[in-house]
């Protein structure tokens, strides 16, 4: 029955007496083999200190809610058994580069903003079948890798194009950076052969907002808990532009 | 205060797509989610979902009468038969309407939308994307609810109903991010919460699913329906109870014991892994409590080697992931370690066909719902078929009714005695001494849940167990809260909700003890068989303010299409 240390990184910007971060240190004792780090903060929650906040749902690594920076990485605190870290001093704090809310909660408003912007819908334009839309085994497949994101941030928060470029909130935000999570999103509907939204989204992530801020630096990539590749989408959809504007040219 | 036409609690599959009917419609519609839509208990569905489109090839023959005969048949009869009718023939339209939103199914070859075999079913008619299923479908409403600009109030936990002569007229909720509590006035309100698969202890859905819709509905007087129906899936991971879906074995994957024996053949020699839960669940404890668990263990294996790698991981690569990061097991090289767990609760807040409650402006939809087209026991894939046909309508049948009122506008008087209802809970729980810890009685009512109210139950067990809840119950008075600050309280929601939690279980033991019959899900052993003739009825619970449980009513089953005859596998 193992104990080990979990040092929190704590922060309530709302507390008068107290607004600055601070770190604190709580011993967690489990049964069993197994602990994941999300039950750690719960196993602190429960016994230690009430006022810990966190976000959480469904505990099984796919809904995005808990992606933390835990021991120098960014991870999903549900799917990180505190045994894979090999070591036995837990550092948890929150997605850095975010505004805080409290404690290890960043606000995503501005996260999820420019996930709207580049309109993630499918766009139709034709009449729709009576039935499915058909798409060949081949034609889904591309859009295995984009259609798995859960839009937990990682990527977002690790990109130091987002960093210098609007991460932070009240700024003008029109005028900054996507980031990945937006533009692989983006990249996801114009690779769906269903889609008929090209005209439209493009204008959304060609533009100085966009693709051309990413130097592919792939933090996002090595950042994604779900092992996958933002910078991938990124290249394509700046392909698929270059292809565009000659396109364009000749005709 | 914050006004809409129509507010619908939950952003999960239900709730989206209500609010979807609703906005298509011009309706002034806003959700309110205790976590981002995109984040909902939804997401974590795996398997599939059903609908009749003929597209595998040995399912040419299937149709919707076909669907409804088996959801029918599934839920041991106490399904209300013209709403299984319903649900079967909208689940085409719909799912050809999540496909041209866009929705990322996997495909046949001939570009179909491609469907697996699903327990107790005849045909294979679950339609799945991968075994992500539920994150395909949730993404892609919450494209939608974007792209028609469906206002959305992210992390506002609803925390009671504002009722005005009988009229439902709101919500009072909790600002998680900037604090406080706001009312919500609505002409009418959609509770679309989920399941409460956190009363146990052990349990596959996600940690928000702890029924606050339903008791939300109870405390204000509607009832609530079957609660003694409560669903545990046959293959949760053995540590976690994280699941591993039913398209496993709809995939080929076989349920093994110690001997090494697929013992399945002993208890369903037709369709043995893909019988319906109940039986399959039933199955794997007996195998466990007679000693045929591996190794003598509480576990029986889920094997899945012999599909191969490459079906694994093109059809089951989430399963895989899961096991190996929960498990540590791969399943292309290793059985999966597997118990029953509970996973849906069929019984919830009393509906029509349409979400209409017993309260005027009340409605619900999806798993926190009871239409009923689940009955005694849900066949898998049909409850995110019963989220979108249902959410769906839902939102017209609000639209309907929004407009044959005349008067349009919520008493705000009602409301603010609402929110100052809430801030003096509040700060009545804070100032409380707490001789109690909120966190231990959590811990012993789910276990109590699961070790008296599980998959077989008789007399004296839920006796006793009744009588733990009781004392839990008294218990809850004596808690309080240990942080009062405003932002991102995690303590006072979870705190909050453990009365109603508690009060949710008491209507499982109290239907349950009542029940004597054997029927789907609930299976006594002290009356082992069905018993149409006294218990082909549903079961209503009523919040008595004055006692510590329910009191229970009946109401009639729907029949009509269908003949009864016994459930054979
Ligand atoms: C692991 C797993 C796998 C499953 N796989 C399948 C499958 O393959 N096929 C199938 O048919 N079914 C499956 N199910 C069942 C199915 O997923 C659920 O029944 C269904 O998704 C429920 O959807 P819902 O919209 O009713 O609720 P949920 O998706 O649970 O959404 C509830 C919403 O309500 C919000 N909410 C809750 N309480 C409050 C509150 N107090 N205030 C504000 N907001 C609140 C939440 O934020 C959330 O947005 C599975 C279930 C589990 C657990
Ligand atoms: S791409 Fe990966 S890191 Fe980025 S939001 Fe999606 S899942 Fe998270
Ligand atoms: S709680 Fe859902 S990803 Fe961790």
């Amino acid at each position: 029955m193992p104990d080990i240390k979990f040092r929190v990184k704590r922060q309530d910007p709302g507390d008068n007496n107290n607004p600055e971060a601070h770190w604190e240190e709580y011993t967690v004792h489990y049964e069993g083999e197994n602990l994941t780090v999300l039950e750690g903060l719960f196993y602190i929650q429960e016994k230690f200190d009430g006022s810990l906040s966190f976000r959480f749902c469904c505990r099984a690594s796919v809904c995005g809610s808990c992606a933390m920076y835990i021991n120098g990485a960014y991870r999903l605190a549900c799917q990180t058994n505190v045994k894979h870290l090999d070591t036995d001093l837990i550092t948890v704090a929150p997605m850095p580069h975010l505004p805080l809310v409290k404690d290890l909660v960043v606000n995503m408003d501005e996260f999820f903003a420019k996930y709207e912007y580049v309109m993630p819908w499918l766009v139709r334009h034709s009449p729709d079948p009576e039935k499915e839309i058909i798409q060949s085994p081949k034609e889904r497949k591309k859009i295995d890798m984009p259609v798995d994101c859960i839009l937990c941030g990682s990527c977002y928060s690790s990109c130091p194009s987002v960093w210098s470029l609007g991460a932070s909130l009240g700024s003008k935000s029109e005028e900054y950076y996507l980031g990945p999570a937006a533009l692989l999103k983006a990249y996801r509907f114009e690779v769906d052969s269903r889609d008929e939204g090209g005209k439209e989204r493009i204008a959304r992530w060609n533009n100085e907002r966009g693709i051309y801020r990413c130097h592919t630096i792939m933090n996002c990539v090595e950042a994604c808990p779900k092992e996958l590749n933002p910078t991938e989408g990124i290249q394509w959809l700046k392909r698929a532009a270059v292809r565009r504007k000659l396109f364009r040219k000749a005709k | 205060m914050i006004h809409h036409d129509v507010i619908v609690v939950g952003g999960g599959l239900a709730g989206l797509r209500a609010a979807i009917e609703a906005k298509k419609a011009g309706v002034d519609v806003a959700v309110l989610s205790q976590v981002h839509p995109g984040r909902s208990h939804s997401g974590q569905a795996q398997g599939g979902i059903n609908a009749a489109l003929g597209n595998h090839p040995e399912g040419r023959d299937d149709n919707w009468e076909k669907h409804a005969f088996d959801t029918v048949k599934g839920g041991d009869f106490l399904v209300d038969q013209d709403c299984a009718v319903q649900m079967a023939k909208d689940a085409p339209g719909v799912i050809y309407e999540m496909d041209h939103w866009g929705c990322p199914f996997s495909r046949f070859d001939d570009g179909t939308i491609a469907q697996r075999p699903f327990g107790g079913a005849g045909f294979p008619r679950c339609c799945y994307g991968a075994d992500k299923t539920g994150h395909y479908l949730l993404h892609t409403l919450v494209e939608q609810a974007y792209r028609l600009q469906v206002k959305m109030y992210v992390e506002q936990y609803a925390a009671g109903l504002i009722v005005h002569d009988g009229v439902c007229q709101g919500v009072v909720a909790y600002d998680m991010i900037h604090g406080g509590f706001e009312a919500f006035t609505a002409n009418a309100v959609v509770i679309a919460t989920g399941g409460a698969g956190r009363t146990y202890s052990n349990t596959t859905n996600s940690l928000i699913s702890t029924g606050s819709g339903m008791f939300m509905a109870y405390y204000a007087g509607v009832p609530l329906k079957d609660m003694e129906f409560v669903q545990f899936h046959p293959t949760g991971l053995y540590t976690t109870q994280i699941l591993m879906t039913e398209g496993a074995r709809g995939e080929g994957g076989y349920l093994i014991n110690d001997k090494g024996e697929r013992f399945m053949e002993k208890y369903a020699p037709k369709f043995m892994e893909l019988a319906p839960r109940d039986i399959t669940a039933r199955s794997i404890q007996i195998e466990i409590d007679e000693g045929r668990g591996i190794g003598g263990k509480g576990y029986v294996y889920l094997d899945l080697r012999h599909l191969g790698a490459e079906k694994i991981l093109e059809r089951l690569p989430g399963i895989r992931d899961l096991a190996i990061h929960f498990e540590g097991v791969d399943p292309i090289e290793e059985p999966i370690p597997v118990v029953p767990s509970q996973h849906y609760w069929m019984g919830g807040i009393d509906t029509d066909v349409n979400g209409a409650t017993v309260m005027p402006g009340l409605y619900a939809a999806g798993e926190c719902a009871c239409v009923s087209v689940h009955g005694a026991n849900r066949l898998g894939g049909n409850s995110l078929l019963e989220t979108i046909v249902f959410g769906r309508r839902a939102g017209a049948e609000v639209v309907r009714y929004l407009g044959s009122l005349s008067d349009k506008r919520p008493n705000a008087r009602t409301a603010f005695a609402a929110i100052q209802t809430m801030e003096q809970k509040v700060e009545e729980l804070g100032a409380r001494k707490g001789t109690e810890n909120a966190y231990e009685l959590r811990a012993v009512m789910t276990g109590v849940m699961k070790e008296h109210f599980f998959l077989f139950r008789d007399e004296p067990t839920m006796t006793a167990g009744l009588e733990k809840l009781l004392g839990v119950k008294a218990r809850v008075k004596d808690i309080n809260l240990r942080w009062t600050g405003s932002v991102f309280n995690v303590d006072m929601i979870r705190t909050m909700e453990l009365e109603g939690m508690v009060d949710l279980a008491l209507c499982v033991a109290m239907g349950a003890l009542a029940r004597q019959e054997s029927r789907g899900a609930h299976y006594r052993t002290d009356f082992n068989t069905r018993d149409d003739v006294n218990w082909l009825k549903h079961t209503l619970a009523y919040y008595q303010p004055d006692a510590a449980g329910p009191r229970l009513d009946s109401k009639p089953v729907t029949l009509g299409h269908f003949e009864l005859q016994e459930r054979k596998y």
